[in-house]
């Protein structure tokens, strides 16, 4: 029994070999040393100079992801309280704009905010830009585009783990919170909001961990302005400064961030469980 | 007894054109343990919630302490839940589940933790103050519900079925422990459960209902002694329920035969239930026997033998410590209190034969016959 199972796992174990355990090697190995092959610390010396691309991602990222947080749990807390139509429909859109194109969507975005686009033809024609004596608002390349472009394309990971953990709420728990003298707010505070952190947790994880490591928002919403850690791992192997060795130390802290992120999110995860079994 | 303490007047309610509860009259005294007993469907959770303002009428009053109380919310009542399926919050131990209403209502925590062990103790849950609930057995949970409510020092402990998910010899442990707590702190409990025997063993006053109505309340002796029509006579423990005329007080008519019996205040000749349940009944040789029968059936009980009785086409179930081989003939003596003489209502003729049973198994025996013999002929 036991061999033929093991038998069977050997695709899965390649698999895992070449595509996940092999690049993770070469990653370590690239970070630590020099480009003689030499044991070194240098490239994670020379991170320093890129101190404002780390700190600039960072806080995208968290903009981003408290963003989507406001706007997500609210729609997957509606979500959650309307009946089955409302949820089909809603569910459709939210998932209606993940089918297309990734990128399509990013240029389309490009297009509405340049700074002869959709939305400055559009303040142009109802004499807002006139009225302010500018030719145009500056839209594009800032950071706020950049925020923008993150949101867009990851406000359904940000509602749909809390949807799924709102809807599984047990209504009889609402119920005993009331019978026990709490109002609408204390309800929501004292049992709805804390049985919900874990689709929250997951949620916040599944936001910020793409926002950090994106390069194609930043690149075409920023336009270049606005260089994230995605982009500066980019450069490192493409890019005019071929440094693999520094874009694989760069890698790997960034991979221990989302390693920490793992671990937290399946710390809570174990709680939901607890919460979906009463 | 004591004073009034919950009122519902005329209560209607509806959900689209379906009534669930139709014109109920209902009050409550203080300290009292009242049981809404019924079949599933009945009203008796409907009451329940609008009790524990879950629910407001369609149209009727909900009086608490004199004052009308339809459109406080449950969160401004003094009244406190015990959940079907006990509601606990899954996120907090059990020492956070019994403080979240003290909590609420903003007690010091140096009162919370004296009244939160306090309560524990009482329903037999001390040190398990740290336990996340999701390690507790259904008994222990079904405390902690109980311990949440009655922390809280309500007036009144709404219980909606709160041992329906235990087995059998948790429940009956359950069933003294809550009586024992009602009367060692003096609250009003209402509880709604489907299990007779459950609402007799506990309850001051049984109140029976069935499709919305109330059909009888009384104290659990009348509820079984005296009950009011067929319904009630079959809910509450097994019953003959035989068609009769009463020919004058203290003498009624079965199988063309007169009996003693003790009730009397009917009109001359007027048709009525007559309700005799199965202990009441002696076995004895035929020639002695009032009623003469061929035994059909006997199922060995433990305690006694439900023995199934043809009496000229109808049977009867007698319980008898007597065994009585299938095919006997036995005569049968009623003592006139053994007798219980009902008027008739919609539910006559409905309950109360137990020939119907073994009819029953008979047509399922035939349903499943014909579809196999159909088989055979689509083959052939």
């Amino acid at each position: 029994m036991r061999n033929k199972s093991s038998r069977f796992a050997i695709p899965y174990v390649i698999w895992m070999a070449l595509l996940v355990v092999a690049p993770i090697v070469l990653m370590v190995v690239y970070a630590f040393t020099s480009e003689s092959g030499s044991f070194t610390l240098d490239s994670f010396a020379s991170m320093g100079d890129y101190l404002s691309v780390f700190t600039r991602s960072f806080e995208l990222a968290l903009i981003a992801t408290l963003i989507c947080l406001l706007i997500g749990y609210p729609v997957a807390y509606a979500m959650a309280k309307e009946g089955p139509r409302f949820q089909r429909l809603s569910m459709a859109l939210i998932m209606l704009p993940m089918w297309i194109n990734f990128l399509l969507r990013t240029y389309a975005w490009m297009s509405i905010l340049e700074n002869n686009g959709l939305l400055n033809q559009f303040f142009r024609a109802i004499g807002l830009l006139r009225l302010l004596g500018v030719d145009h608002l500056s839209l594009i390349r800032t950071q706020g585009a950049v925020v923008l472009g993150m949101v867009y394309n990851y406000l359904p990971f940000m509602i749909l783990p809390i949807y799924s953990v709102l809807v599984k709420l047990d209504g009889s728990l609402m119920e005993a919170a009331r019978d026990l003298g709490a109002n609408s707010l204390a309800v929501f505070r004292k049992v709805v909001f804390p049985l919900s952190l874990p689709g929250v947790l997951s949620g916040v994880t599944m936001v910020f961990v793409p926002s950090v490591s994106t390069f194609a928002i930043s690149r075409l919403l920023g336009g270049g302005t606005q260089m994230m850690l995605g982009d500066l791992i980019e450069q490192q192997f493409l890019g005019g400064s071929y440094d693999p060795h520094l874009g694989a130390a760069i890698s790997m802290v960034m991979m221990v961030i989302v390693v920490v992120c793992m671990a937290l999110m399946t710390h809570f995860g174990e709680g939901e469980e607890q919460a979906v079994v009463l | 007894m004591s004073k009034e303490l919950i009122r519902l007047s005329d209560c209607v309610v509806k959900f689209d054109d379906e009534i669930i509860l139709d014109h109920l009259n209902l009050h409550i005294n203080d300290k009292e343990f009242l049981t809404l007993l019924g079949p599933s469907g009945c009203g008796k959770t409907t009451t329940l919630r609008i009790i524990g303002g879950f629910l407001t009428p369609t149209s009727g009053d909900v009086f608490f302490d004199g004052q009308r109380i339809n459109d406080v919310p449950p969160y401004k009542r003094q009244v406190n839940t015990v959940f079907q399926k006990y509601a606990l919050f899954p996120h907090l131990n059990v020492y956070e589940n019994v403080a979240f209403g003290l909590r609420i209502a903003k007690v010091p925590d140096g009162e919370v933790r004296q009244r939160v062990t306090e309560m524990l103790e009482i329903v037999n849950l001390k040190g398990f103050e740290k336990r996340p609930i999701s390690a507790l057995s259904g008994g222990q949970q079904q405390r902690v519900a109980i311990a949440r409510a009655l922390v809280n020092r309500p007036k009144v402990l709404l219980l909606d079925e709160p041992l329906g998910a235990l087995d059998m010899r948790l429940r009956k442990d359950m069933q003294a422990e809550l009586k024992r707590i009602q009367q060692e702190l003096g609250i009003t409990f209402v509880y709604v459960t489907h299990d007779q025997e459950e609402a007799l063993a506990m309850s001051d006053t049984v109140v029976v209902m069935d499709g919305g109505l109330i059909q009888q309340i009384g104290t659990p002796e009348d509820i079984y002694n005296e009950p009011k029509n067929a319904f009630v006579a079959d809910f509450i423990g097994e019953s003959n329920i035989l068609d009769g005329v009463m020919r004058a007080d203290g003498v009624v008519e079965i199988f063309n035969r007169r009996f003693q019996c003790l009730d009397g205040g009917f009109p001359p000749d007027a048709p009525v239930d007559v309700v005799i349940r199965p202990e009441d009944v002696d076995i004895v040789s035929e020639d002695q026997g009032q009623l003469k029968g061929t035994v059909t059936q006997v199922t060995f009980k433990g305690v006694h033998y439900d023995t199934i009785v043809d009496f000229y086409g109808f049977k009867w179930l007698i319980q008898t410590t007597d065994y009585c081989p299938v095919g006997s003939r036995i005569g049968i003596k009623i003592d006139p209190d053994g007798f219980h003489v009902m008027g008739k209502s919609a539910y006559s003729g409905l309950f109360g034969d137990y020939s119907s049973y073994s009819e029953e198994y008979d047509e399922i025996g035939d349903a499943t016959m014909e579809p196999g013999g159909e088989d055979g002929e689509d083959e052939e």
